[in-house]
This record gives C-alpha cells, sequence and structure tokens, in this order.
C-alpha cells in the first residue's frame, strides 16, 4: 500500500510540476504523463481542436527543463522531411572539391580492377554522419539532455508515415540504411496528437497510451483561465466559464474550446469587464464562435445563457 | 493482483475492447506502477494502457465498474499474499476452504470452516472464500445462461456447503439458536454466489454469445429474417461497411507509381545541373469505384436489396459515386432519398413508392435506359440485385446487353439459389450471357464478399 501512496503522490506531484509551467492538467491528464514516464511509451492525445493538446507537450517541455522538437505533419510528409536527409549538395561539393585528391589516391593503380578495389577501401566517405542532414525525428535521438518530441497532428500524415514512426516510437531508434541503427541517447518523452480526422492504425494505437482530453470541467476551466489570463476577476470568470458551458451544450459546428475560453477571458478583459453582460456578449461573440451560422444559431439564446451565468456567479 | 487482472482482460475482450498481449502487458507494468489501492488512478491507469478509442473507453470503463463491483476484489489480494501459493488453494478442494484467517480463535471446534466464518460473520473471510471457491469452480469459463445453475452449485459445493449442511443438523438438536442463524446465513450466501453467476456470465460469457449471434445471422438467409433480427442485421451491415472501408480506404501509393516522368525529373534536379539525384514518377491513375445500383424491390427480394443499399451507401470513403434505383413494376431513381434519410426511414418512402409489386424486369429496364443511360460510364460497375423473375413478361436482356457494352463491369447478384436459376419464370440463364459476374447473394457473408470484389476490382 505504501508505493501506491507514493504513485498517487507522484501523480500529485506531476500535476504540481505542469502547474508550475502553466498547464493545470486534470487527474488523467497527470496520470498518463506519470505513466508515460514510467513505462517509457508514447502519449496519443485525442480530443477536438482548441483543448490544450500541443500545450500539454509544451508544458511537459517547460516543468521537466527540456527541449521540445516539434513535428508538424501534413499531407505528403515524408521520410526526408522528418527523419533524415543527405545533404546532396554538399556532398556533389565535396566530390568536386576531392577530384585531384582521388587522382592522386587512384595513380598507383594501372587496372581498373585495382581502382575500383582502392575506391573500396575509401568505403562510404560520402555517406557518412556529416552528409547527413537530421530531421526533427533523429533531432530528438540524438539529444544528449533527452527532449519532449511533439508530433503533432498526426491524423493528418499520410498512412505510411505512421508506419515510418512505429520503430521510433517502440524502440526509440530509427534504421539508416547507409549508417546503421541509431539508438536514442535519452529516451524522448513522445506526445502524439490528433483530432480524429481519420482512424490511426491499429499498429501506431497500440504502441501508445491513448489519452482523451475532452472539454475541461467548470472547475478546472475556470482554474485554466485563472492561471492563463490573470486579470479576470472571481465573478466574471465564473459566468463566463458557465456561458461557454452552456453554449457548448448547442448543436454547433464548432463547438468552444478552451483555447476560445481564454481568448474571449481576454478579450472582456481588455474591454474592462467586471461582469457579463447582454450587449458586450452579442459584441464579442465572434471570438468565442468561428462559423456566422454557429453565431446566429447561438444569438437568441444569449440573454437565457447571461442570466443563468449570472445566477451561478452570486450563488455558485 | 496478477489473476485479478487476467480475469479483467477477460471481461474487458468480453466487452468488446480487442486486447493483444501487448497491450495487456503495458497494463500490468502500468499497474505496477501505480499500484491497485487507489480505485480511481486504477481505472484511469487501465483506460489509457487498454483502450484505444472513444468508444473503447467507454466500454472499458463500464466493464471496470461491473468487474470490481465484484465483491472479492478488495480483499482477495491480501488473502493471496497470506497464502502466497496460489495452487494451494485448489488442490485443497477436498477441505473446503482452509480458514483463511487461520489466527482466529476457533470458537466451535466440532463445526466446518463455512460454519464458522458464518457464525463469526467474518465478512473479509467469507468474500476470500467466495473468490477462492469461484476460481476452483472456474466461473470464468461460464458461456451461456442455462449454465449458471450448474456453475452456482458447483461455487457452492468448493465452499463447503455439504459439510455447512450437516453442521445445521447437528446442530438444531443442540443449540437451535445457531442452526437458524446459519440457515438464514445459508439463504444468503446462495443469492450472494448466483448473483456472483450472473455477473460472471455478463463479464465473461457476452463475447461468446454476441460472437455466436453474429456468426448465425451472418449466415442466415437474408430475405427470411424476423422483425427483430433485423435491427441486429443492420448492426452487422453497419460493421460490414466499416470493415470494407478500411480495408479499401487507404490508398496504397507503391502500387501507383508509373513512369518516370522526365519533365520533371530535369525541373527538379537543376540545381545539381541537370544531374538526376532525385526522380519525379508519374502517377498511374486510379478511379474510385462508380456504382449504379439496380434493386429489385419486389416482395422476397426486398429485404435483400434494403441491406444492399445500407451497406453500398455506407461505403462513402470507398466509392465516390453511387446512384441507386429500385424498381419492381417501373424504375425509380432513389440514390436522393437513402442519402437524405435514416436507413429505416428511406426504405420505408422507397417500399411506398414502388415497392411490392409483381416485378416487370422488362419495363423497368425500359424506364432505366429511358432515363438514366448517360449514369453509366466506363468507369461504372452496374449491379443488378434481383431474383429475375419477370412473371413472364418480355424479359428485354437486349438492354442489359446495352447496359453490359457501355459499363465498365455488369454484376448479377441473385437471393436465389443456383438450383432454382432458369426454372418457372426465371430468366437468369438469359440474362447471365451478358453479365461479367453472376452470384448468389443470399446471406449477409455472400453479400459482404461479392461488395468486396466488386471494389477491389478498382484497388
Amino acid at each position: 500500500m505504501a508505493e501506491s501512496n507514493s504513485s498517487s503522490a507522484s501523480i500529485e506531484a506531476v500535476e504540481r510540476s505542469l502547474a508550475s509551467a502553466g498547464y493545470i492538467a486534470s487527474r488523467q491528464i497527470a496520470t498518463a504523463v506519470y505513466l508515460a514516464e514510467k513505462i517509457e511509451k508514447p502519449i496519443l492525445v485525442e480530443g477536438p481542436a482548441g483543448v490544450g493538446k500541443t500545450e500539454l507537450a509544451k508544458a511537459i517541455a517547460a516543468s521537466r527543463g527540456l527541449e521540445m522538437i516539434r513535428m508538424q505533419c501534413y499531407e505528403g510528409l515524408d521520410e526526408a522531411k522528418a527523419l533524415y536527409e543527405w545533404k546532396y549538395a554538399k556532398q556533389l561539393l565535396y566530390t568536386q572539391i576531392l577530384k585531384d585528391k582521388l587522382g592522386e589516391v587512384l595513380g598507383g593503380a594501372d587496372t581498373l580492377d585495382k581502382a575500383l578495389n582502392q575506391l573500396h577501401d575509401f568505403g562510404d566517405v560520402f555517406f557518412s554522419k556529416e552528409f547527413v542532414e537530421p530531421r526533427p525525428l533523429l533531432r530528438a535521438l540524438e539529444q544528449p539532455m533527452g527532449c519532449v518530441l511533439l508530433i503533432d497532428e498526426i491524423d493528418k500524415s499520410d498512412a505510411e508515415f505512421e508506419s515510418l514512426l512505429l520503430e521510433i516510437l517502440s524502440d526509440f531508434q530509427v534504421t539508416i540504411p547507409e549508417l546503421g541503427t541509431v539508438v536514442a541517447i535519452v529516451p524522448p518523452t513522445v506526445i502524439l496528437t490528433s483530432n480524429g480526422e481519420r482512424d490511426l492504425g491499429d499498429a501506431l494505437k497500440r504502441r501508445c497510451l491513448h489519452l482523451h482530453i475532452g472539454f475541461p470541467e467548470p472547475k478546472l476551466e475556470e482554474r485554466i483561465v485563472e492561471t492563463r489570463v490573470p486579470g479576470v476577476s472571481a465573478i466574471l470568470r465564473k459566468q463566463l466559464v458557465g456561458f461557454v458551458n452552456q453554449v457548448r451544450t448547442l448543436d454547433l459546428k464548432k463547438l468552444p474550446s478552451v483555447s476560445e475560453t481564454i481568448d474571449w477571458a481576454k478579450v472582456l478583459v481588455l474591454l474592462g469587464a467586471s461582469e457579463l453582460g447582454h450587449e458586450m456578449v452579442k459584441d464579442t461573440l465572434n471570438v468565442l464562435l468561428k462559423y456566422e451560422g454557429d453565431i446566429e444559431a447561438t444569438l437568441p439564446q444569449v440573454s437565457g445563457f447571461v442570466a443563468k451565468a449570472g445566477r451561478q456567479g452570486v450563488f455558485g | 493482483m496478477r489473476d485479478t487482472l487476467h480475469r479483467f482482460f477477460r471481461a474487458a475482450r468480453g466487452a468488446g475492447v480487442r486486447i493483444s498481449p501487448a497491450e495487456s502487458i503495458d497494463a500490468m507494468r502500468a499497474v505496477a506502477e501505480v499500484g491497485p489501492a487507489d480505485r480511481a488512478i486504477l481505472r484511469d491507469a487501465l483506460l489509457l494502457t487498454m483502450a484505444k478509442s472513444g468508444e473503447e473507453k467507454a466500454a472499458l470503463a463500464a466493464c471496470f465498474d461491473t468487474f470490481f463491483a465484484h465483491p472479492d476484489f478488495e480483499q482477495a489480494p491480501a488473502a493471496n499474499d497470506d497464502e502466497d501459493t496460489g495452487g494451494g488453494k485448489n488442490e485443497t478442494s477436498a477441505v473446503p476452504v482452509d480458514g483463511s484467517a487461520p489466527g482466529e480463535a476457533p470458537t466451535a471446534p466440532e463445526l466446518g470452516t463455512l460454519a464458522q466464518m458464518l457464525l463469526s460473520q467474518d465478512r473479509a473471510a467469507i468474500t476470500a472464500a467466495l473468490s477462492n471457491a469461484s476460481n476452483a469452480a472456474g466461473l470464468t469459463n461460464i458461456r451461456v445462461f442455462t449454465q449458471r445453475g450448474l456453475f452456482a452449485s458447483r461455487v457452492l459445493e468448493q465452499l463447503g456447503v455439504g459439510r455447512l449442511r450437516d453442521d445445521i443438523d447437528a446442530l438444531s438438536a443442540s443449540n437451535s439458536g445457531d442452526a437458524e442463524r446459519l440457515t438464514t446465513a445459508l439463504g444468503s450466501l446462495r443469492e450472494t454466489v448466483s448473483e456472483m453467476v450472473s455477473q460472471a456470465l455478463l463479464l465473461y460469457g457476452r463475447e461468446e454469445k454476441e460472437a455466436l449471434r453474429n456468426e448465425i445471422l451472418r449466415n442466415a438467409p437474408m430475405a427470411r429474417l424476423e422483425q427483430r433480427q433485423i435491427a441486429q442485421m443492420r448492426v452487422l451491415i453497419r460493421q460490414m461497411a466499416r470493415r470494407l472501408r478500411e480495408r479499401f480506404s487507404k490508398p496504397r501509393k507503391r502500387q501507383r507509381r508509373g513512369h518516370l516522368d522526365v519533365r520533371r525529373t530535369i525541373r527538379r534536379n537543376a540545381a545539381w545541373g541537370g544531374v538526376p539525384f532525385m526522380t519525379a514518377w508519374k502517377r498511374r491513375h486510379r478511379d474510385k469505384p462508380k456504382i449504379v445500383a439496380i434493386c429489385d424491390v419486389s416482395g422476397s427480394v426486398a429485404q435483400v436489396s434494403d441491406f444492399f443499399l445500407l451497406l453500398i451507401h455506407s461505403l462513402h470513403e470507398v466509392v465516390s459515386d453511387v446512384r441507386s434505383f429500385a424498381f419492381s413494376g417501373n424504375l425509380i431513381e432513389v440514390s436522393e432519398v437513402l442519402e437524405k434519410n435514416k436507413p429505416e426511414e428511406a426504405m420505408k418512402q422507397i417500399m411506398s413508392s414502388v415497392g411490392y409489386g409483381s416485378s416487370d424486369y422488362g419495363r423497368s429496364f425500359v424506364d432505366f435506359e429511358k432515363g438514366f443511360m448517360s449514369a453509366i460510364t466506363a468507369q461504372t460497375t452496374v449491379i443488378v440485385l434481383g431474383d429475375a423473375r419477370s412473371n413472364n413478361l418480355d424479359p428485354r436482356a437486349d438492354i442489359l446487353r446495352r447496359i453490359g457494352e457501355r459499363s465498365k463491369r455488369l454484376v448479377w447478384l441473385n437471393p436465389e439459389g443456383r438450383m432454382g436459376w432458369g426454372f418457372g419464370d426465371s430468366e437468369m440463364p438469359r440474362y447471365a450471357t451478358f453479365c461479367n459476374v453472376v452470384r448468389q447473394c443470399a446471406t449477409a457473408q455472400q453479400l459482404e464478399r461479392a461488395v468486396a470484389d466488386i471494389v477491389a476490382t478498382y484497388q
């Protein structure tokens, strides 16, 4: 029992250290981060846009004082852009410069076979570490202190790219045909994010801890707003979070998520609001909602929502 | 703890969460890290390691709650620690449940252990005894509900109910108060055991039951389903659609690579003086399937057409363009109805406008040729679903020939068995000569294979 007490204590410690980096984590998130470190597994984070998936990686990096290497995925992303590339131009340049030297080296050989053999002795000079241009994935493995590797929006990449990641995710190594296998000096903490645009392969999912971040509880969201927008008064904070939570019950194209709540809080602070008012909400609704149709659907409800949120502010 | 987890994995598989050995190892490692004491953290840890999608998370959370509502969990690990040889317990079935708390003062030495436990109301010991007995009885092997009585009596036997009865008999003469208490306790013990067995059935039996039901359903003739099976069949069809989507929606680039694209290669390598370091390749163009479905919705074939249309219209990612037509006496286009409504309502609408008539293939083909022949291009696969029984009216096979010539492929799916083709008013042999493929399509399995083959020809 003692060891499990210590585990819940260390999960709290993770929560605190994330909080010190400005990220208010729910217990699930903290558990995931704790487990990821302990059993050395990547975390696959899924959830709607703007709930802080990318922020989580930044916060982990900041709280551990590590560098964060970010790889943004997009359609058509391939090995050469994600893993490594040969510096073709440099290789070409060096062959030109070394032309004379080559002549000297091969000068002694009188037959083609001999010349070839001598060339073989030089081995793969042009395919050595010097000519490798490391891309994010390789760079993450080469960090001497370890790092946080963020593979952002993996669902945007092609299915082939997923397969490319498998070796890194399970063994923290990559194989470069000409050089051999590069193993991580310190296994990086890997965070993958996905908006669920397409289903990821089972092989990838199997290698990760699967964390779903949804919209936070009102209490948690208030704390997030508190840390992110320090200027908001307690009453306004409660009201605006209450309002946003009511908007989320509507059937909208894009529900407002945490990042929108924070933006809106910032706007309200700039406007000098101390409490939520109908007119102000109507004027600033475009910060919260990103589609004209959504705004139109919400406008008639604003008065009711504000009144309800206002009551929460007083009694809650 | 390890046994408990293993049983949980089986229960989770029963709940429809796919757990590979690798995932169970991860779950074990995670549990070893967080420990079993804090149930909320344990739940989070298991959800993180085992469930890989939102649905799986919900299913697993429900399964976790049912499973650990089980009385044996809290106490069982403690009992295991005390005795620390798991095998020892099972061997002692002759002397059932060797006192889980051996240190306790034997209150009435002539009584059996179970009677002692019940009299002293030692809950922890009883719970431990229950879990040991259910392990010894192999409760996790329960599969169907008719086994409930069998397993309940096995568990009770392992608990040592026989000895308890003897004790009650002996006591009723000397100490009737205790005897009465024991009788009541036995009653509640029976209830607990039967609850335990029901729960085990819920946890471990579900997988088998659903697998069995789906297997039966897959091979049942679709035209003769009972009303309640139709809803289950719809679920099954959706699963089929998902499988087909997963299989065919991923583009395979490697296969598509065609000839060297000389122009793009030169342009790309201009920086290196035209030395072709990086090659550019032409992509072989590949069409997504275009499908024109012509479905008989008369009488007995209607149900099959219903499922077929549901399947075809659930394949959005795989099939770029579907146009559906339904006919019995005459033919109408139904694509829009199917796209806009829920499948049940759409089918109702279709049936009310053209359904249930006696089929006239000739006239329906005439309708098609007049109105929709332009829907067929050289990339289209035309699928006709029907029994080809045209009530001795003119079959107009010549129109079918023209449809076949215009299209990439013409496939005929017939819900009737091959034996019946050509007998009575069946025009199947005559139609078959103009079709690229003719298949029987009576069960869900045949339907899936037929559609998979059609889509595969485009890959």
